[in-house]
């Protein structure tokens, strides 16, 4: 088999800097907002090319989404960027009542979600952020895999008008879709066929899902692998499609069990079309700061888990007939 | 510099406030829900803005030249409504709608359901953040409108009201005034009687001039002293202004006046008929 995975490695905040710079130059309403973590972000690419685009609002994360309201109820596109675990635990409220509720055009960037936010550990990685804007009225949540899909999603979330979440990832990850890749809004991407299981994953875990695809083909195991880059809207037609095709689903994140795409996933199939599935995610644990790979272990969100859980999904899928 | 209101003018805005007033406890008593004591210290203020002056029109709420307005201290909603009702913005009867299902008049300020409502809020400290984007928002694009705001005390609480005023005046928003009702009240506060309930903000204006506001310091139920305040605030260049707006919670009624029981109590029958009174007889005087 052929490998999905590109060996170039890009990181999606390099790619979001870039095209937030594009968009602020095409169009008079963007602005960049940050609450001091440009450098860290990339949203500093917009400081550097087109200054005046730029607003600094200083370490204060409820004050700067409600301004990005403000900005957004006078007919301007904020962009506001800071670390997932910011944005979706010190600053929901403000999101809830002056963004999502009135459906202001307010982008909102999660740089940095999952485990793996640079060895910064507990209070700087996010495992609740999909379950935390999933269960918000009006909100898009969207979680792209690599960095073209990145660009994708931001010309789609310019033109849409209303609040989106998007979820980014720090560190560089292989490139899955090729520059004629088109970002379809609340579509599943099928990125494998396969008629024994299907693998549905978002984000991060996509990737890694892939790799892990690869390994159980060697094993003589047909995977299917769907990637969900829109969370909100969900695909539910994929998702009974996938679950009628193979019988079996796992649902794989860099996020929480509790909540997330696995949640989401197993909503639709116990509603529409219950088979038996398994979910990888990080459990009931709180994190910790580490080099990636022994989080990825630690955390059971590796390709090798994905391996592991994919195999006993199998034996309930062979046990439930 | 500004010029004194002449007596007509000083006679209409009593006259409105008083109306206003009345409209708070009655829709309060029908609805038999919503707060009194902050909507009754918070009208006068909020009379003088949408008859004088702001440049508003209820014909086009949606105008994008118009200025803008934030009850920070979105429970005093009730009190906003009387206003806009009396300024025209929808029927004087729509009041009666007041808290129930579907009403386009929700307890708290929903700008979705309300034309005329600039921005939603209840969840205390983020109205004033909201309007210092929009007073961004003006400057970035180079429009005239001003933008106002009302906290509330009890609200400056809330750490975000600093988190606006930092930035506020850091990009020198000359073009935002807000407004502290300041009735040194609040839903329960500190057990005791008098000054030993009031809220921990003893030196308003010390905090916002440290903070780099223009300060005034007024009588919030003083047309003139208002009025006065408002256009001074226009002259101010590179700071954003904060007026404090001494008031006394329930203002206009001797039995709610200063009585933190009266945040959000609901008149009776009797209750109702002789604050009606009081707010007349106050009008003739």
């Amino acid at each position: 088999m052929k490998s999905l995975l590109s060996k170039d490695q890009v990181s999606m905040r390099d790619v979001f800097g870039e095209t937030l710079l594009k968009l602020s130059l095409e169009s008079d309403k963007v602005y960049a907002i940050d609450g001091d973590l440009a450098n860290s972000t990339k949203i500093d690419a917009v400081a550097k090319g087109n200054p005046s685009r730029f607003l600094q609002m200083g370490i204060a994360e409820q004050n700067m989404m409600s301004v990005a309201a403000g900005l957004a109820a006078t007919g301007l596109q904020p962009w506001a960027a800071t670390f997932a675990a910011f944005l979706s635990k010190r600053a929901i409220d403000q999101i809830q009542v002056q963004i999502a509720q009135p459906k202001l055009d307010v982008k909102m960037i999660g740089a940095y979600s999952g485990l793996l936010t640079g060895v910064t550990g507990k209070t700087h990685q996010s495992l609740e952020d999909i379950a935390i804007f999933r269960s918000l009225a009006n909100m898009v949540v969207l979680a792209p895999a690599d960095s073209t899909e990145v660009g994708r999603m931001m010309e789609f979330a310019h033109k849409y008008e209303g609040p989106v979440y998007m979820r980014l990832a720090r560190d560089p990850y292989p490139i899955i879709f090729n520059e004629d890749y088109h970002f379809e809004f609340g579509k599943a991407v099928h990125l494998k066929e396969g008629t024994d299981i299907t693998i549905i994953s978002t984000g991060t875990q996509t990737s890694r899902s892939l790799a892990a695809a690869e390994q159980l083909e060697a094993d003589g195991i047909s995977v299917a692998v769907i990637h969900m880059p829109t969370i909100k809207p969900l695909d539910k037609e994929a998702i009974v499609k996938a679950a009628e095709n193979t019988g079996v689903i796992v649902t794989a994140e860099e996020h929480s069990i509790y909540g997330g795409l696995g949640s989401a996933v197993a909503e639709v199939l116990v509603e529409e079309k219950p088979v038996p599935m398994l979910r990888v995610g990080v459990k009931d644990l709180n994190s910790e700061s580490a080099k990636n790979d022994d989080l990825l272990e630690k955390y059971e969100i590796s390709s090798g888990h994905i391996v592991k859980r994919v195999k006993e999904a199998l034996t309930k899928k062979n046990s439930s007939i | 510099m500004s010029t004194p209101l002449n007596e007509e003018k000083l006679s209409y805005l009593i006259e409105k406030s008083s109306k206003a007033r009345h409209l708070i406890i009655q829709t309060v008593h029908h609805a038999g829900a919503g707060h009194i004591g902050g909507p009754m210290s918070a009208s006068d203020v909020l009379v003088n803005l949408y008859f004088n002056e702001m440049n508003v029109n209820p014909e086009n709420p949606a105008d994008e030249q118009r200025d803008r307005f934030v009850l920070s201290k979105g429970h005093s909603a009730i009190g906003l409504y009387a206003v806009l009702a009396l300024r025209g913005y929808f029927p004087i009867e729509e009041l009666q709608t007041f808290d129930s299902l579907n009403s386009r008049l929700q307890a708290h300020p929903d700008m979705n359901t309300l034309p005329g409502l600039d921005m939603s809020t209840g969840s205390l400290g983020q109205g004033i953040s909201a309007a210092v984007g929009m007073a961004l928002g003006a400057k970035l694009q180079n429009k005239e409108f001003r933008t106002y705001c009302m906290i509330g005390d009890g609200e400056s609480q809330e750490g975000q009201v600093w988190e606006a005023a930092d930035i506020a005046s850091k990009y020198k928003l000359d073009n935002l005034v807000v407004i502290l009702d300041f009735n040194k009240l609040q839903q329960f506060g500190w057990q005791g009687k008098g000054a030993s309930r009031a809220t921990p903000i003893n030196e308003p204006k010390q905090r916002w001039e440290a903070f780099g506001w223009h300060v005034i310091e007024i009588d919030g139920h003083n047309h003139q002293e208002i009025s006065k305040a408002l256009s001074h605030a226009r002259e101010v260049t590179g700071k954003p202004v904060m007026i404090i707006s001494n008031t006394v919670k329930g203002k206009g009624v001797s039995f709610m006046e200063g009585d933190y029981l009266w945040h959000s109590r609901i008149p009776t029958a009797e209750e109702l008929s002789s604050a009606s009174e009081e707010l007349e007889m106050g009008v003739q005087k």
